[in-house]
């Protein structure tokens, strides 16, 4: 068909542009990647390239650090729920017809539209645990209630809530206490909290409809069931989007916060499994390790992904 | 409906949370505006408002380092970025979302499958390519790699797809070209969505940090996020200084937010619904 093979020709032309832009800087560089975790490539090359086998993937199940980060990464991703059911409830709060609504929501998006760098470098400020005015306001408040307690040293602590050993994968009780990895939840929660999510829940709920939630009503149905037995299963795929899209963010996530307020410490407790390729690859050079690295990464995000995906739509066929 | 008692009460309730939300959500913010207008000497004395103003503060930040350059490069590689990104992608969400062809849904696919690879199993190979091309640090190195995403071509394609064919095909009677009808007929349509994603595209590579750290070496280079995080390191101890560089830096996608939310909105929503 004529037709036909003209589509196909203006396609290519169309396409063109992006996808040798595609190829060159996205499906190229994957498979190269892929190739060079296999090797002992590494930038200074003062050994020769050499196909390396699977001793990059041996090295890495045998490397302490790597565990320990990985700890650290999915430590870190606790924050995670409390950023997704505040920020449903914050939507569920800015859904109401009141007037000047619209403000708040502005104000709480705020955060999450400012650029990360400018945003870390403040709260490196807020932290900081002699004249930082987070723990400046904790003392007035420990003073006025008469008690005596240490405050928090922040960033610069190795205690964790969740008492993880420093030295290795486990636990150590005199680890407990508010520490690196905790800010940087608090933070990452501070920011993400009114963020992209919360305005998806808020398109959510306009789609949610009206007649539903007026004849659980009329059942006498409480408010907090006509949410949980209504509203809730009709955001399902929205739920499901924001997990997957949190999930894929936070096994990848904690790069700038360790470049920009920690350097990964104190004694590596904020390097995330992100920021362990980056020192790796542009610190120490040893692409071929990196890149194995990064690909394990890669796994984990694509098991997780696949998980989510039987889960979300075993959830969302339930409807 | 009537409204009751009860409904007033509880919007009390409602408003008393939110206002308890944003102002834990400003307060961070409002203290780095109060720092950045304080002397040195007070940032450490616990007060929330500065005994004196310091304006000059902004004026010392463009003395201590070329702050206007960082700015000038940030919005240079930015704006190029995110031209070629709309650009290019909307072409190809044309051929996605509007032509038929052999292996078009496998090709969709395989861009799919792409955005879910992490950003640093590509960035290891691609800055071995810019040394391979000498585009380390220069601008080029720094615009063409992030020009072409998957993501732009996934949001307008979806876009595009909510457009009526019967356009396409009236176009087309009266003898119109598939380069005019992508100028003048899909194009003008997809509009909101085009302004969502240039506004996504210039704030994502405005705040762009990974890239331009390990791919600038010179000052004349460095972009805000990186110049900003130079002067942190170098004079770290200046936080009144630091907070104005800081806050500077925020103004361009503040000002981008407030004029743009509307288009924001609707282009995040979007994403998720039809993706």
């Amino acid at each position: 068909m004529k037709n036909r093979h003209g589509q196909f020709r203006a396609a290519m032309a169309f396409l063109a542009p992006n996808f040798a832009g595609f190829l060159l800087f996205t499906a190229g560089p994957v498979i190269f990647s892929l190739g060079a975790s296999f090797t002992n490539s590494n930038l200074q090359q003062t050994v020769p390239l050499r196909f390396n086998g699977v001793s990059n993937l041996k090295e890495l199940l045998a490397d302490q650090s790597f565990w320990l980060y990985f700890v650290n990464t999915l430590y870190m991703m606790l924050g995670m729920p409390f950023a997704i059911f505040g920020a449903l409830w914050l939507a569920v709060m800015l859904n109401r017809k009141i007037r000047g609504l619209g403000a708040y929501r502005t104000l709480l998006y705020l955060p999450s539209f400012a650029s990360g760098v400018a945003l870390m470098i403040l709260w490196k400020s807020l932290y900081n645990p002699d004249f930082g005015p987070i723990n400046e306001a904790l003392r007035h408040s420990l003073a006025l209630l008469h008690l005596h307690a240490d405050s928090p040293q922040w960033l610069q602590s190795t205690h964790s809530l969740a008492a993880l050993d420093v030295e290795k994968v486990g636990i150590a009780p005199k680890q407990f206490g508010i520490g690196a990895r905790d800010a940087l939840i608090l933070m990452g929660v501070w920011t993400a909290i009114g963020g992209n999510n919360m305005l998806l829940y808020l398109a959510a709920l306009t789609n949610v409809p009206e007649e539903l939630l007026e004849a659980a009503q009329l059942d006498g149905a409480s408010p907090s069931r006509c949410f949980w037995s209504v509203t809730w299963p009709q955001l399902a795929p929205t739920t499901f989007f924001i997990l997957v899209m949190s999930i894929i963010g936070g096994l990848q996530g904690g790069f700038e916060q360790a470049r920009i307020m920690t350097s990964g410490g104190p004694a590596g407790t904020t390097t995330t499994l992100a920021y362990y390729i980056y020192s790796l690859a542009f610190e120490q050079f040893r692409i071929g390790y990196a890149s194995a690295v990064a690909w394990v990464l890669f796994a984990f995000v694509f098991v997780a992904t696949l998980i989510n995906w039987r889960f979300g739509n075993r959830a969302a066929n339930e409807i | 409906m009537p409204r009751t008692k009860s409904d007033l009460a509880k919007n009390v309730v409602v408003i008393a949370i939110l206002t308890t939300f944003a102002l834990s959500t400003v307060a961070p913010l409002v203290w780095m505006v109060f720092t950045s207008f304080k002397p040195l000497q007070e940032v450490e004395s616990g007060s929330i408002l500065p005994k004196v103003w310091r304006h000059d503060n902004y004026g010392e930040v463009f003395k201590q380092v070329p702050f206007a350059r960082y700015y000038m490069n940030s919005v240079f590689v930015a704006a190029w970025v995110t031209f070629l990104t709309c650009m290019t992608s909307a072409m190809a969400a044309y051929a996605f979302a509007r032509l038929e062809w052999k292996g078009r849904d496998a090709l969709f696919r395989l861009y799919l499958a792409t955005m879910m690879i992490p950003g640093v199993v590509t960035m290891i190979p691609n800055y071995t390519l810019m040394v391979k091309l000498h585009m380390l640090d220069s601008y080029t190195g720094l615009i063409i790699p992030s020009a072409f995403g998957a993501f732009g071509t996934f949001l307008l394609r979806q876009f595009m797809l909510t457009i009526p064919k019967a356009l396409d095909e009236a176009a087309t009677i009266d003898g119109a070209g598939h380069w005019s009808v992508f100028i003048d007929v899909v194009l003008p349509l997809a509009r909101p969505g085009l302004i969502a994603l240039a506004i996504f595209t210039f704030l994502g590579n405005y705040g762009s940090f990974y890239w331009p750290l390990i791919l600038v070496k010179s000052e004349s280079l460095r972009t805000l996020p990186i110049g900003i995080m130079y002067f942190d390191g170098n004079y770290g101890q200046q936080t009144n200084l630091l907070m104005a560089a800081s806050l500077m830096s925020l103004l361009p996608p503040i000002l981008l937010f407030l004029i743009g939310q509307k288009y924001l909105v609707k282009g995040t929503a979007f994403g998720a619904v039809k993706g």
